[in-house]
């Protein structure tokens, strides 16, 4: 029986706006378009004016506190007089990550999401005009410590790097397959502290990466001592020579 | 969290689709998401009514369909059925494969309602 207008059958028929509507009369309008539609056309929209700027954009994404800022601030100082760095920054709140940057040597730009904990494409084109796009060779767009919202967000971004620090578990992969599964590349961070911790082990997170069938490169760093900061580098100057390669997103049906 | 955002995306959309058919009311929205498309059904559920209060798609019924994760094996061509971390050929246990289904993030299909016959 229908819990609502008590009719014999519950299907069949439903309850809109205080009437009645039987659904044999109905009709069915096939869509077929992407949840993010919106989102997914400024991402579109984004990659133009990156595209457009020969700019190489790539969207640093972890868990807070994997080391991201702090990367980026030895990223910016190794590369100083031979690459024009940019960053965004999402936070909730504070513009403490791009006050470092801004010390680091490179323009900044702070996006404080309030509450929000993803940065979407149209945030990230507010961002990018305030920007001297000409003047950039590579925007580290560096979102909101997370790991669930910000993987399901196409920014405009060509390549994505996921953050790991050796503080987090090295299961991480395991727990958070969409996250990882967007990776074009994961970064181990902090590795100078892996012996103060003990138990994480570099071969596992990586088994469990590759679990989640992503071919893509892992590499090992410490933004500390600068151990692994050259193959960092090196990637970094390999995408960029590679060029600027369309719509790095693999979802859009 | 960021089921809300989602649901202004799908209620976007299925006012497009209403607009398109004067005199209509929105009773269905069928979404299909994959496993791997970082989107929680049940929490889309939750949020989909409260988002859709005053629009043209209150009172309408949220469907999702959940296709499974299936990888294609790039070695030995299997097809498996998986679990969302574990994208392994069953027959040769590689991590080479290709996904078939399980990240589909999108709306498959609006209901609509003439109004004319709706007030009969």
């Amino acid at each position: 029986m229908c819990d609502v207008c008590g009719c014999a059958t519950a299907t069949g028929h439903v309850h809109v706006a205080g009437a009645i509507l039987h659904t044999e009369h109905g009709r069915n309008v096939e869509v077929m378009q992407a949840l993010l539609r919106g989102n997914d056309q400024q991402a579109a929209h984004n990659r133009a004016h990156f595209n457009a700027a020969g700019v190489l954009v790539v969207n640093l994404m972890s868990s807070p506190g994997a080391g991201k800022t702090s990367l980026l601030e030895a990223t910016i100082r190794a590369l100083r007089g031979r690459l024009k760095i940019a960053v965004i920054e999402g936070d909730l709140e504070t513009d403490n990550d791009a006050r470092r940057i801004r010390g680091a040597g490179a323009q900044a730009v702070q996006i404080t999401t309030g509450s929000a904990c993803h940065l979407d494409a149209a945030m990230v084109h507010a961002a990018l005009h305030t920007l001297a796009l000409r003047d950039v060779d590579i925007l580290f767009i560096e979102n909101v410590g997370n790991l669930v919202c910000p993987a399901s967000f196409d920014l405009g971004q060509h390549r994505n790097v996921v953050l790991l620090s050796v503080t987090e578990g090295d299961d991480k992969p395991q727990k958070y397959p969409v996250m990882f599964r967007a990776a074009d590349l994961l970064a181990i961070t902090k590795t100078d502290l892996t012996a103060a911790v003990g138990d994480f082990q570099v071969l596992r997170a990586l088994r469990h990466f590759r679990h989640l069938a992503n071919p893509g490169p892992m590499l090992e760093v410490s933004a500390r001592t600068g151990a692994g900061m050259a193959a960092w580098l090196g990637w970094l100057a390999a995408e960029r020579e590679a060029g600027r390669p369309a719509a790095a997103r693999r979802q859009v049906d | 969290m960021h089921e809300l955002a989602i649901c202004q995306s799908i209620l976007r959309q299925a006012a497009d689709v209403a607009a398109a058919h004067p005199a209509s009311v929105v009773t269905r929205v069928t979404l299909r998401i994959g496993p791997l498309a970082g989107v929680e059904p049940h929490l889309l559920r939750a949020a989909f009514p409260l988002a859709a209060a005053g629009t043209c798609c209150a009172g309408a019924l949220l469907a999702i369909k959940t296709p499974p994760v299936r990888v294609e094996c790039q070695l030995c061509g299997t097809v498996s059925r998986v679990r969302p971390n574990r994208l392994l050929c069953f027959a040769c246990g590689t991590w080479r494969v290709a996904l078939l289904e399980g990240d589909e993030m999108r709306i498959e299909s609006v209901d609509l309602f003439e109004r004319e016959i709706a007030n009969v």
